[in-house]
């Protein structure tokens, strides 16, 4: 008899198309990424010299993206900010993400008084505008990439280390972590070997999905005047600097701007198909 | 009702506290000197002699708790300290620009409701038609603009390119258009999204099928239960958006020239004008605190199971 091929059920076909998918968005995101690495090194122009002969070129073969009010290759610029504009959203969230997990899984496995102040602390500053407590901080420190940085991690890191938390207090309840302690590990070789690997997944789902968010108030900060100085090439900074003549070289604006919409969008959908994924090998 | 709300209200107190002690810290860390910063501000040459005379005046050589206590008593009699730029007392200075700023978001937040929630409604019983799916594209992208973008472009089309409007917002119902469908894009993306997601789990539930079967009609279940059910998750999104809000408020003020409280928090900044500064961020950030003390209020009147912890 033949041996018949063993059909999908509808569920095990969608989960299947989740993960297709998921590596897709994988392929795009890790492209972007290399992109940005490579394309400060193959500019077709330089991005910080001034053309007095070419200011404020509509887009043509020679200036794809046009030129801006100095005269510069709006498109160099653009390719020239990528690796700022999307390391240091990368960098962030990785640096809150590391922070807040820390604070966390430490509050949520010891718990006690030293939980309660810090759950109290993120209360206050969950309870603050972010983006009016990130541009006092920055407009206090001055206008620099890292100030900037430091202005959004102020308040970034609360969430992840709810999260943590709540993950650390879930985890530390179950059976085998006290049969760990029975058998005399340490707690930092319980946090260590077993709380964190057991909640690194889901936190780092959660810190995907907060890329394209992250991009945005390091954005929106830099187009208010409080990120890179110029000229130094920054997506958000760029739209700063050429909103004054919005009327006269709309494409210097909008080049950098549609540049921001959408590597958010995909870091977006990147994020979502990876929640996507998660919750599909949950079910 | 009104035990709940004055318990709330009480424990409020520490909330505010600290955020004055947050917002106090930051200025005092704050690099400069705040004399100096007043006395070149007001222009003129500065003398060693005139910088100690003048942080003297100001209080400036007291102790950090003592110049603490000192602000957050001037507060509570409603002195926020005076501009470094003009002398005036920040706290007028501030309401007027407060009052504005409240027009353009209490507009912006009543107009995405009232666009997002029907949408949202539509597109959950509509589940996969061709509405939804241009919805569901538009919120995504709606999503992911910078406020700055979707500001600059309303400014590009209706004030460049049609010359509807004029490129500074006058404070009128006109001036106000502009600036408020700014901010009220990305929230009809996120409310219409969320909307949607509710309506559709509350719609998958088994009372719904209950109610079908004893032949209760689709509108009466959709409006009676369903959007009622589904409210306190709206509620949450409308609210957790005002944080997003306030923030987005700071760069469409800013683009459209709308003199509003994000508007001056901006110049304030450029000028070093801390107390401004000051008093800005602790408006917004009280703002916030009673913004979240309404919506834990209005969670208790739809539920009333829900009590104190």
């Amino acid at each position: 008899m033949k041996k018949e091929k063993p059909k999908l059920t509808r569920s095990q076909l969608k989960k299947l198309k989740i993960k297709r998918r998921t590596q897709i968005w994988g392929v795009v995101v890790t492209l972007v990424l290399l992109l940005s690495l490579i394309a400060p090194y193959c500019l077709p122009h330089d991005p910080l010299a001034t053309n007095a002969q070419a200011m404020r070129q509509a887009p043509s073969p020679e200036h794809p993206f046009g030129t801006d009010n100095l005269g510069r290759d709006v498109l160099s610029r653009l390719l020239a900010g990528a690796r700022t504009s999307i390391f240091a959203t990368i960098m962030l969230v990785i640096i809150s993400f590391m922070i807040g997990t820390f604070i966390g899984v430490i509050c949520g496995y010891y718990g006690g008084k030293l939980d309660d102040l810090v759950m109290r602390f993120t209360d206050i500053l969950l309870s603050v505008p972010q983006l009016v407590l990130a541009i006092a901080v920055a407009g206090m420190l001055g206008g620099s990439l890292v100030n900037t940085m430091i202005a959004i991690g102020v308040t970034s890191w609360t969430s992840y280390a709810r999260l943590a938390r709540s993950h650390a207090m879930r985890i530390r309840q179950l059976p085998f972590i006290n049969a760990c302690r029975l058998t005399g590990s340490s707690d930092a070789n319980i946090i260590m070997h077993h709380v964190v690997p057991n909640l690194i997944g889901p936190m780092l789902v959660n810190a995907t999905m907060e890329i394209g968010s992250t991009m945005l108030s390091i954005a929106g900060l830099s187009f208010l005047g409080l990120g890179v100085a110029p000229p130094t090439p920054e997506w958000g900074s760029m739209v700063s600097e050429s909103r004054s003549y919005l009327q006269l070289a709309p494409w210097a604006v909008f080049a950098p701007a549609l540049a921001i919409l959408i590597t958010v969008m995909l870091f977006n959908y990147f994020g979502e198909s990876v929640c996507d994924l998660a919750n599909s090998k949950e079910a | 009702m009104l035990k709940y709300a004055l318990k709330r209200i009480i424990k409020l107190i520490p909330v505010l506290l600290a955020i004055t002690l947050l917002v106090f810290t930051l200025m005092y860390l704050t690099p400069g000197d705040p004399a100096l910063a007043k006395l070149t501000s007001q222009g003129g040459t500065v003398t060693p002699e005139l910088l100690a005379e003048e942080r003297h005046a100001m209080g400036l050589d007291r102790p950090f708790f003592v110049r603490y206590v000192d602000w957050v008593l001037n507060i509570l009699k409603g002195d926020l300290g005076t501009s470094y730029s003009d002398d005036q007392p920040v706290a007028s200075k501030l309401m007027k620009a407060l009052s504005r700023t409240l027009a353009l978001a209490a507009a912006s937040t009543l107009f995405s409701v009232v666009i997002a929630i029907p949408i949202g409604v539509y597109t959950a019983i509509r589940k996969d038609s061709l509405f939804d799916n241009i919805v569901r594209i538009l919120t995504f992208t709606g999503n992911a603009m910078p406020n700055f973008l979707i500001a600059l472009l309303l400014m590009f089309l209706f004030c460049i390119k049609i010359k509807a409007f004029p490129v500074v917002a006058t404070t009128n119902l006109k001036g106000m258009f502009l600036p408020t469908l700014a901010l009220s894009i990305p929230m009809i993306s996120k409310f219409a999204r969320q909307t949607r997601a509710d309506v559709m789990s509350q719609l998958s539930e088994e009372y719904v099928i209950g109610m079908h079967a004893r032949g209760i009609k689709e509108r009466t279940i959709l409006f009676k239960n369903v959007l009622h059910n589904a409210l306190g998750s709206i509620i949450t999104i409308v609210s957790l958006q005002v944080r997003v809000l306030i923030g987005g408020s700071v760069v469409t003020e800013m683009i459209f020239r709308w003199p509003g409280i994000g508007n001056m928090m901006m110049t304030s900044i450029t000028a070093r004008d801390y107390p401004v500064v000051q008093g800005a961020v602790l408006i917004l950030s009280t703002l916030q605190v009673l913004v979240n003390l309404v919506t834990d209020l209005s969670y208790y009147i739809i539920d009333k199971r829900i009590s104190l912890e």
